[in-house]
């Protein structure tokens, strides 16, 4: 199926290497034939179903099962009382918080895991939730992240000891608050926003699921999930369940899109392995679009306070002050040696006298979550803020909002640059592709045609971002998760016939590592992809590695492959300097095979030298046989892309509407190993991007009902929403990935929202005054803007 | 109740609750689980069908409805080892990522060349409108549909 076009190869004959190959995976994919984790039944499975809580907050006065019980397809009703005589009534968050698996005490929001029914069928499961009697005595709600602080909020937390409060951390802080105030004090143009980020959703089109396959026989749990990070699963759940690490295998097969929402633990989960291990049968658990929304991982819900000032024309300090709503249990995800996530990263592109972050979280009555959403821990809250800030400062300033990002710039010449809350940005040219935007935009042009457009009525207008991100977590001297490193393994065995199998701990939900990481062994090896097969998401199979999310599987996983491909490589220098009878520094390596220098015809194909090595002719002294090699990567600093974007839209005067009309997306992800899957990958990322800027979002009412709980109001532009992207690229190494890439897969979603609300603000700020709008921007809120009334999302 | 639906050219009978969904039946019964289930409400397109050579989402219609109707899937797509043009279009431009919404788009997509061999971009992105896909922003799947049209029309005229 994997087919090659326009590869450079050193050989014609063996056309090997990076560039645009069709993707190995899509065979199965386009005759329905993938393996998602529906599609999986196991003999003498029955099936959960989960009961929810219609509440926000209330205390649970009673719970009776026995009416759902007698149901002739039920096998068994689990609730918090059951999960605590098997120690599984709470289990850890990836923040060191605690979160209840089935609700005990109170329901802290609504849609809370109340109650898990086991049965023969998911029909019968699901008609026994409304059998099962739970008497509850509602409390105050606070959905608010500003009045969760007032001192009469109710106290959500009640469960943790000392906690009188609905502070879910201390503040936290970055920057310099000193030379910060001094900075201001010698501006000449200072500009304050309230900004808020609002909570949206990965909503991935596959919903969360598992099947738990208990064999109290053997001891031994196979869990089918489709998870973003199955070996760091693995580990927490012999920790939560007190299970063996070794007796614990984590299938995933297809997954149906991730988006950071696949990375947390879930309380279904938890439920399926325990009513597995209750039933003595294997139970398949799949929630609904509703419980999707409702229950697991948002992304965002960041209320920021900001200021940022200017001196000679330049961007020269920024002041942050943020409140993070993480709901009714922290399990935000973040390496927690920075607890803000990569918040302080808002210093942005640009070459700043100084800046200060603080960042404290708030418990509200909403669920749980503060995973990414196509973004590495909060980058893309900081990149919105920054990239809003700099607009209102030209605004201000009566500045054109390119020429104040190009004077403010961190240069070429910088690099390695330490930004002023302590990155070090790897490498960058950030004019050029700045200007390379300009360029497929047509700036100049497009600024006429506004001119004109304004002249007759009408609202055009053109935004601009430019974002800088910090991924690839991480080095393990800086962070970790659950205290495990965020570091990723590899596994590489040629076998005799000079094919090979390499095995990952990156997990892909539709990023293409099969093609990619088969591309990256074809390029350091020689052989061609399609003779190498690229293995993940069996645990039992694959290295131990963290898995993917926040754009790490190249930044961690591809260098792992290409340092895996090298060791390798070396192994068959050694062996080839046997064959060919003379030293290994006397050869030289091309794509596929060993040379002698000055000698090219004398040569050691690597399918020559697999023979050898697995055969019974001699060795180099010492030598192990075969043609493998494992390594874990450790990668010595987060890479920096970055990117220049550029929306143009048009505001229908009468509708409120917003159109995007045109999108310019000029990427800098560093070496590009299949360019058609990085152009895929920024095409999504920017209809995610056009979907949270417009019209993805998920609100409560006052008591806490969740206003956004399926597809009929959790909107996700479809192709009418969406333009025909224009995409450029500009190509700065990382100086320090074994291929020199940077990760691309988060970026087109963290800097599509600042361009696209830049541009509204843009259509709107001279005819209708608007200098600020949150998302989304729904016509009903472009509307009351236009007004003068703007609104906040909550 | 008894039931039975012609899918992809098969006769299917089985005794079935009234309110058993479609895509339900097609997943179980004749375990085609290419058709997939994405959102209980009709917005997201995984689980789109064709009845009688129209696309239906199969979360929302319920098995008796289909009595003596024809269904087809994306298992009917590929015919004596040949790729559906639809299916060649969306590999050769990258129109999937995932895979989970493929089916449903490639079944609307085969429903909108059937109709009409020559869409334009606007007609295209009209016609799977009714779907989404949360991975590839559309782009690429307008440009697998369009080489699939000019596919068609090349193997028309050559005929």
């Amino acid at each position: 199926m994997a087919t090659v076009e326009n590869l450079p190869s050193a050989r014609a004959e063996r056309p090997i290497g990076f560039g645009r190959l069709k993707r190995k995976e899509d065979a199965r994919f386009i005759r329905g034939k993938g393996t998602y984790l529906d599609d999986i039944s196991l003999p003498g499975m029955m099936h959960g179903a989960m009961l929810r809580s219609p509440f926000a907050h209330a205390r649970i006065v009673s719970i009776d099962t026995s009416r759902a019980l007698a149901h002739p397809n039920v096998a068994a009703v689990v609730t918090a009382k059951d999960l605590e005589t098997l120690g599984l009534a709470w289990m850890p968050t990836i923040s060191y918080d605690t979160q209840a698996v089935l609700a005990g005490d109170k329901v802290r929001f609504q849609g809370q895991e109340v109650a898990f029914v086991i049965a023969t069928d998911e029909y019968s499961a699901r008609d026994a939730l409304p059998l099962i009697d739970v008497e509850y005595e509602p409390l105050p709600a606070v959905v608010n992240a500003r009045k969760a602080l007032d001192a009469d909020a109710p106290l959500i937390r009640d469960d943790k000891d000392g906690q009188t409060s609905n502070l879910a951390s201390p503040t936290w802080e970055a920057g310099d608050e000193e030379a910060t105030d001094s900075a201001f004090a010698e501006a000449d143009t200072v500009v304050s926003r309230d900004i808020i980020y609002p909570r949206c959703h990965p909503a991935p089109l596959e919903t969360c699921g598992m099947i738990a396959d208990f064999n109290p026989e053997t001891g031994q749990l196979d869990i089918y999930n489709g998870n973003q990070a199955p070996h760091a699963h693995r580990t927490v759940y012999a920790h939560v369940a007190g299970l063996a690490e070794h007796k614990i295998r984590i299938m995933c097969n297809d997954i149906g899109g991730g988006f950071g929402n696949k990375v947390p633990v879930y309380p279904g989960y938890v439920c399926a392995i325990a009513g597995s291990i209750v039933a003595g049968v294997p139970v398949k658990w799949v929630e609904d679009r509703t419980e999707n929304l409702v229950s697991t991982g948002f992304a965002r819900d960041y209320v920021m306070q900001a200021e940022m000032c200017s001196k000679d024309g330049k961007i020269t300090g920024l002041r942050v002050d943020v409140i993070a709503d993480h709901g009714a249990f922290d399990s935000t995800a973040q390496p927690t040696k920075f607890p803000a996530g990569f918040f302080h990263i808002c210093c942005g592109s640009y070459d700043l006298q100084a800046s200060h972050v603080k960042v404290k979280a708030v418990y509200t009555n909403k669920a749980p979550g503060g995973v990414a959403y196509r973004c590495s821990f909060r980058i893309t809250e900081a990149v919105y803020l920054v990239e809003r800030m700099v607009d209102a400062l030209a605004l201000e300033m009566g500045a054109d909002p390119i020429d104040l990002r190009m004077r403010s710039f961190i240069g070429p010449e910088q690099f390695p640059y330490e930004t002023t809350t302590g990155w070090t940005y790897d490498s960058g040219n950030y004019a050029e592709t700045m200007k390379v935007a300009m360029g497929i935009a047509g700036y100049e042009d497009l600024r006429r045609e506004q001119v004109e457009k304004r002249a007759r009525g009408e609202l055009m207008g053109i935004g601009v971002s430019f974002f800088t991100e910090g991924v690839g977590a991480g080095p393990r001297k800086h962070m970790d998760i659950l205290g495990l490193s965020m570091n990723d393994g590899a596994d590489l065995r040629v076998h005799p016939s000079g094919k090979a199998v390499v095995s990952l701990s990156a997990q892909t939900q539709g990023q293409g590592h099969e093609t990619t990481f088969a591309q990256i062994v074809a390029e350091e090896l020689g052989i061609p992809p399609e003779d190498v097969q690229v293995r993940h998401g069996d645990t039992d199979k694959s290295p131990y590695g963290l898995g993917t999310y926040g754009s790490r599987s190249t930044p961690v996983s591809g260098a792992a492959v290409a340092v895996v491909s090298r060791k390798v490589r070396d192994k068959a220098r050694q062996i080839a300097a046997t064959m060919l009878e003379t030293r290994p520094e006397d050869l030289a390596w091309e794509k596929g095979r060993w040379y002698v220098k000055g000698d090219p015809e004398k040569e050691a194909l690597i399918e020559d030298i697999a023979v050898r090595a697995y055969s019974g002719e001699t060795l180099p002294e010492g030598m192990e046989g075969g043609l493998d090699a494992q390594v874990i990567y450790d990668p010595p600093n987060l890479t920096y892309p970055y990117g220049a974007y550029i929306a143009v839209v048009d505001v229908d005067p009468e509708t409120a509407e917003v159109k995007v009309r045109r999108f310019i997306a000029v990427d800098d992800c560093g070496v590009r190993i299949n360019p058609m899957i990085v152009d895929g990958q920024i095409h999504g990322g920017l209809a995610e991007g056009i979907g949270i800027a417009l019209m993805e979002v998920i609100t409560f009412d006052e008591e806490g009902n969740c206003l956004n709980s399926s597809f009929m109001d959790y909107l996700i532009p479809t192709a009418l929403e969406c333009p025909d992207f224009e995409l450029g690229e500009t190509v700065t190494p990382c100086p320090h990935h074994p291929l020199g890439a940077k990760g691309v897969g988060e970026s087109p979603n963290v800097g599509s929202p600042p361009a696209i609300v830049n541009a509204v603000i843009d259509a709107l700020h001279e005819s209708h005054g608007v200098s600020h709008i949150d998302m989304p921007c729904t016509p009903a809120r472009v509307w009351a803007a236009m007004q003068g009334r703007p609104e906040p999302p909550q | 109740m008894q039931v039975t639906i012609t899918i992809n050219g098969e006769s299917v009978s089985r005794d079935v609750e009234p309110r058993q969904l479609l895509v339900h039946f097609i997943r179980e019964t004749p375990g085609l689980t290419g058709t997939h289930w994405g959102c209980d409400t009709s917005n997201c397109g995984a689980c789109v069908v064709l009845m009688d050579g129209k696309p239906v989402k199969a979360c929302t219609t319920l098995a008796a409805m289909c009595e003596g109707h024809e269904i087809r899937t994306v298992e009917s797509l590929e015919v004596d080892g040949r790729l559906d043009p639809v299916q060649e279009g969306f590999h050769e431009k990258h129109a999937l990522h995932c895979g989970f919404c493929t089916p449903g788009m490639l079944m609307t997509s085969r429903a909108l060349l059937d109709e009409n061999p020559n869409p334009t971009e606007d007609e295209i992105r009209t016609a799977i409108s009714g779907g989404i896909c949360r991975c590839t922003g559309y782009k690429n799947i307008v440009a697998a549909i369009r080489w699939a049209a000019e596919q068609e029309a090349a193997t028309r005229q050559g005929a």
